[in-house]
């Protein structure tokens, strides 16, 4: 995980449910560009490809709501999305994008103050995000989580614990 | 000392603790480790990592029920690689395309018990709770990594109360409580919670009421849900639990603490429907009666239990189906399909222009009963996500399995009160 992601915003409103993010019928694919091609497309006219222009992905309340596909995590990774902050994330999409390596904030205080195509930086060492000249704190991620973000994801941790065995 | 509510203390006990508190982390042992059509997913993690040994295979359960059996190619290679995973690894309990819906054939089984700790990959794992056992959610990686290291990391969560009280009115069931409190609540308002059903009514509820219950929970944002194990988890339990598993149930101390308390009396109740394209946007059947629908899908775990097909059979006995819908039934398992067959539910069912597929996840899984542009669908299930039915121009409404069979028969979306 770098320490500083940067990019421009695209905004969704609340509960962005993970059938919306990769519909079912694609979770026959793991891999990232494969699940890309489709994440989203529900929304119809020019979904995924629109989101490519973007890097960070802002929403409202419990994004990732609804199943707890990995694949939802994933299809965002593959379209180039270095990060997603939210007001609040559904538990299992917050699970599987630490595992998959997907770094993602609760930050609601952003939410209002943020457009789409605005440039965001974070700054993961002092657990801050920039808009302009504003500031906004997001919480610390707890160690065990730290560990596996660090390393990109729980299978590379897994990886490494088996090594260390 | 405050007291512990249950998910506090079933935590407590499977990460070795004597006594957790909410927002701590803990590493916690899980009794079982579900996976359905994702096991694939997770025997590539396995290679891709270059793990080998299992923590404990009798704690693995593999359950083939997503798109079951196989309709292409693809769907037949991924299942014969969790089929032989499962037998090379000798999981005991594994159980094929022909079973069913995992949560209901695990509880059928005897694989559930008051006081478990169960995760698997699928979100409605929250079902395990209607027996007393911390059940949720996690992905095929983790899953991975449970196999491997039999633990995981877990946050102990607050709990909710939500007291029952009354009884449901002729034709109003568990479904349209849970409508009703996923749409006063919202999507997350149980977001990362714990909830427990109490009050007097909820001894009264049936065990599969309580699993559409804790079924549903899951769309207001619960991490799990439980209604406090008694006499008649005891009755479903007895006979079908492995004679070796012993287990001690796990109830709520008096002074317990809870974050919210939330009163519901039931008689208050009418039929619920939940519209397009979120649970939460749910309206009284009055609101919503009269729409046209082309397909009526009886399935998922929340809702294609022996009880909900017996439910829309007395409906719909010497009643036809309306020539321009499709009633498509899925039964959550072989033994619900067994049990409506003998019962003479099946036979029902059929006569008043019904058809069957074979059980699993069917249609809500983008199984058999897929939706054209335009096309509405009234189903059981647990969720109406755009597209989560085939075309994302297609409209699926929730309600009861009473609800469904009425709309059936009209063609339109109906209160199920007249035929009480």
């Amino acid at each position: 995980m770098e320490s500083t992601i940067q990019g421009r915003v695209y905004k969704f409103g609340d509960n962005i449910n993970s059938d919306i993010i990769i519909p079912g019928r694609y979770l026959i694919y793991i891999d990232r560009e494969r699940l890309a091609q489709h994440a989203f497309e529900v929304l119809g006219e020019g979904f995924p490809a629109k989101l490519r222009e973007f890097q960070i992905l802002v929403a409202g309340r419990n994004f990732g709501c609804g199943s707890a596909r990995e694949q939802a995590a994933t299809a965002i990774q593959g379209l180039g999305i270095q990060a997603v902050v939210a007001c609040s994330f559904a538990r299992t999409f917050y699970r599987n994008a630490i595992n998959d390596g997907l770094p993602i904030f609760e930050c609601p205080e952003l939410y209002p103050d943020v457009q789409e195509g605005d440039s965001l930086r974070i700054d993961l060492a002092a657990s801050k995000i920039h808009l302009g000249d504003k500031q906004y704190a997001f919480p610390q991620f707890p160690d065990s989580v730290k560990k596996i973000l660090e390393l990109g994801g729980l299978a590379n941790y897994l990886k490494t614990q088996l090594a260390s065995r | 000392m405050p007291g512990h509510t249950i998910a506090e203390k079933i935590l407590a006990t499977k990460s070795g603790r004597t006594s957790v508190k909410p927002g701590e982390i803990v590493d916690a042992y899980p009794d079982l480790v579900m996976s359905h059509t994702a096991t694939w997913r997770s025997v590539s993690v396995m290679q891709k990592v270059g793990a080998t040994k299992l923590y404990d295979p009798d704690r693995l359960a593999v359950v083939l029920d997503h798109i079951a059996p196989a309709k292409t190619e693809k769907n037949a290679t991924d299942q014969q690689v969790s089929r032989n995973f499962a037998r090379s690894n000798g999981i005991n309990k594994f159980y094929d395309v022909d079973a069913g819906i995992a949560h209901l054939v695990l509880m059928e089984a005897g694989h559930v018990a008051p006081g478990d700790l169960i995760v698997g990959t699928d979100s409605h794992c929250t079902i395990y709770g209607s027996l007393g056992a911390l059940g949720t959610g996690i992905g095929y990686t983790e899953v991975a990594s449970v196999w491997i290291t039999g633990k995981l990391w877990m946050k102990v969560p607050d709990t909710f109360k939500i007291s029952l009280s009354g009884k449901f009115a002729p034709g109003v069931y568990s479904k349209d409580l849970m409508l009703h409190l996923i749409g006063t609540l919202g999507a997350d308002g149980c977001g990362y919670k714990a909830v427990e059903f109490h009050g007097d009514a909820t001894a009264g509820l049936s065990v599969s009421e309580r699993m559409t219950m804790t079924n549903l929970a899951m769309e207001m944002g619960v991490k799990c849900a439980f209604v406090p194990p008694d006499a008649k988890t005891e009755e479903y339990l007895r006979g079908r639990m492995d004679a070796s598993k012993r287990y001690q149930p796990v109830n709520a101390d008096a002074d317990a603490v809870y974050e919210k308390e939330i009163p519901v009396d039931l008689s208050k109740l009418g039929p619920m429907v939940a519209c397009p394209h979120e649970v939460e946007n749910t309206k009284p059947i009055q609101e919503v009666q009269g729409t046209r629908i082309d397909q009526a899908f009886l399935g998922s775990c929340a809702n294609a239990k022996y009880e909900d097909l017996e439910v829309a059979a007395r409906i719909l006995k010497g009643r036809r189906v309306h020539p321009n819908v499709r009633l498509i039934i899925t039964p959550g398992s072989k033994q619900i399909l067994l049990e409506a067959s003998k019962t003479g539910v099946f036979q029902t069912l059929l006569e008043a222009g019904g058809m069957f597929t074979n059980p699993g996840c069917g249609a809500c899984a983008g199984d058999g009963g897929i939706m054209a542009d335009g096309e509405v669908c009234l189903s059981t299930a647990n969720r109406n996500f755009i597209g989560r039915m085939g075309s994302s121009k297609a409209e699926i409404y929730l309600s009861s399995p009473a609800t469904l069979a009425a709309s059936a028969i009209k063609g339109v979306i109906s209160d199920p009160r007249e035929f009480f």
